[in-house]
């Protein structure tokens, strides 16, 4: 089928995949509302509504992947028909779905309201899905309060938790804040263009509208907004105590899914419509990749709070997704794909482990309650220990490969000091990402009935398995994702000059 | 051409000196016997009941909020009205779709019990 959008008729097969996802985020809700009962004072039951949303996301995943195998056509002014779209789509609803099939003993136990909880990382999931193939800034930044209003309030899921309204409260006005600079930035990029079309900005741009003060103010605009959004130095601050404080499912899909789309925006923003300004963002993007890197990790050393500690390694792995993103080659933007993959599910396995130990609950979170879990519960702990190692990027896990790939991009477009720096903070990390496994292994429980008895159903515990079994397989055939990514970002770095290229970039701002 | 909006830059600017002479003048020139009266926040209005911080009960925000919707449904509704006839069967499906995500969003509300008052 081929789609030339001559018809509105035509968008409805462009965005069947978004579509589907909105009618089923909506049955979720009704259907949580009508099963719920008022009366009982008995906790839900999270697993039948978790189930529904889990083939939801499947029917999704399948009708995207029906979309990209059998429809044709460049895509529309609004919305986007590219391989970057689709493999996108993927990485955010297998977010969606971990996030899902990890929380049902969560909710159950925290008495959250079940199908609230579903319906909103549902629509959330929405959000992101236009994040990925909006072309339009408008829209685009539609689909950013999509995502964003929903992530506020999984943040402050839990009512009767304080810390959990406190962090709420805080990635609210931080994060309407940050909207404020990007829909600045949209302003003044349509006062400098005429345009709020990426395509149309990228030539306006192109022709020489380069160096009007609007263009780089709005781009300036633009990357500071998405900075807050991705969490890069010095636009984190925020990051810690809304990661620390949220629910851990919601923590877990915030620094997974929500990072990964706003990356996604942040790079078909500035490869659509600035790449021929390569050269004046790239400076901007070389200081927040390095600073992300550094801080981070440094910071990470001191936590014994093991979500605090995963909250700042989430930051620090933004650092090496901005890596590729100021290398911007076809290699580097493959790259970016596969360890957005990568990192959602590991981080997201990990903080289910998190979750088990602290007996679903915001408690029992610190370095010495991992005493004696490896040898309690072995099958928990190996998968743990394999998120551990691949977080950390240690050879033989996916985490490797997926640096490695990353400082292949880099070193394509030479750029020599940042992917020095990235080795070094690699094996700085490893420190903190192996304490944790020392205390779970080497170190005896506080009492011998400790760990004995921990709640992870069986679903959950295959999703962990899974998801350590995967990481492990890609650390060791990469290959095929690998060339799925690089198949989807085809042409997508095409619009930064290569002359630069091959001339090499200045290695340092 | 831009001559022709010199009036306007003058009375704007005669304006604005206007305004805030007025207040610098008053601050300047007129005497303060502050009493008691003077200093209330509506001088010669109603006697103050309380403190304005007063708690009352979150139902009003659920009416607020409720309102609010279909408020801006109204909006978006009566210009579809208008132009009902040139917008034709396609403006009458995308109205209903939207009709359609609201109702889901009253169903909710109605379910949940945000419209009975007790």
């Amino acid at each position: 089928m081929v789609l030339d959008f001559s018809s509105n008729a035509d968008y409805i097969w462009a965005l069947l995949p978004e579509i589907l996802l909105a009618i089923w985020a909506m049955g979720v809700l009704l259907a949580g509302v009508f099963t719920e009962d008022n009366d009982s004072d008995a906790p839900g039951d999270a697993t039948t509504l978790g189930w529904l949303s889990l083939l939801g996301l499947l029917v999704v995943a399948a009708a995207n992947g029906w979309v990209y195998g059998a429809v044709e056509g460049d895509g529309s002014p609004m919305i986007a028909m590219d391989g970057f779209r689709f493999f996108a789509n993927w990485l955010l609803l297998a977010g969606a779905a971990l996030t899902i099939l990890l929380s049902f003993p969560y909710l159950t136990r925290q008495r959250l309201q079940i199908g609230e909880f579903y319906a909103l990382v549902l629509l959330a999931t929405l959000g992101m899905m236009f994040m990925a193939s909006a072309r339009n800034l408008i829209l685009l930044f539609l689909a950013i309060e999509t995502m964003s209003v929903a992530a506020y309030v999984l943040t402050a899921f839990n009512r009767r938790d304080r810390k959990a309204s406190e962090a709420g409260l805080k990635y609210f006005l931080l994060g309407a804040f940050s909207s404020a600079f990007l829909l600045y930035g949209i302003a003044l990029v349509y006062g400098g263009t005429g345009t709020v079309n990426l395509q149309e900005i990228g030539e306006a741009v192109a022709r020489g509208g380069a160096f009007s003060p609007l263009v780089l103010g709005g781009m300036a605009l633009l990357a500071i907004g998405f900075a807050f959004k991705v969490a890069a130095v010095p636009f984190h601050m925020w990051t810690p105590d809304v990661y620390e404080g949220a629910p851990t499912p919601a923590t877990a899909f915030m620094s997974a899914a929500v990072k990964a789309a706003s990356f996604i925006a942040f790079v078909r923003v500035f490869m659509e419509a600035f790449p021929a300004l390569h050269d004046t963002w790239y400076p901007v993007v070389w200081w927040l990749a390095a600073l992300t890197m550094i801080i981070p990790n440094l910071i990470a050393l001191t936590q014994t709070n093991v979500k605090r500690m995963l909250a700042y390694s989430s930051v620090a792995h933004g650092g090496y997704l901005l890596v590729a993103l100021a290398a911007a080659n076809h290699m580097a933007m493959g790259a970016l794909l596969f360890y957005l993959l990568i990192y959602s599910i590991m981080n997201i396995g990990a903080l289910a482990v998190v979750m088990v130990v602290a007996n679903h609950d915001e408690e029992a979170l610190d370095l010495e309650d991992y005493a004696g879990f490896g040898w309690k519960q072995p099958v928990l702990a190996t998968a743990f220990t394999v998120f551990l190692l691949s977080l950390a990027g240690f050879p033989g896990t996916a985490g490797f490969m997926a640096k490695i790939f990353i400082l292949q991009g880099a070193v394509e477009s030479q750029l020599w000091t940042l992917a020095i720096i990235l080795a070094l903070v690699t094996v700085l990390s490893y420190y903190y990402y192996l304490r944790v496994a020392w205390y779970m292994w080497m170190r005896p429980g506080s009492s011998e009935e400790r760990h004995v008895r921990v709640w992870a159903p069986i679903p959950m515990r295959a999703g962990i398995v899974g998801v350590a079994a995967l990481l492990i397989f890609l650390g060791i055939f990469p290959g095929g994702l690998l060339d799925g990514a690089l198949d989807a970002v085809q042409g997508l770095a095409a619009g930064v000059p290569a002359a630069e290229l091959v001339s090499g970039l200045p290695d340092s701002p | 051409m831009s001559s022709s909006y010199l009036p306007v830059l003058i009375l704007l600017g005669l304006s604005a000196v206007n305004a805030v002479g007025m207040v610098v003048a008053s601050q300047i020139l007129n005497p303060r016997r502050a009493t008691s009266e003077k200093d209330m926040p509506y001088e010669s209005g109603m006697v103050p009941l309380g403190d304005t911080r007063a708690r009352f009960s979150v139902k009003f925000y659920m009416v607020a909020i409720s309102f609010i919707i279909f408020d801006l449904e109204a909006i978006f509704l009566i210009p579809w009205a208008v132009e009902m006839r040139t917008l034709g069967w396609e403006g009458f499906a995308v109205m209903s779709i939207f009709l359609a995500v609201l109702v889901v969003g009253l169903v909710y509300e109605w379910k949940k019990g945000g419209l009975d008052w007790e």
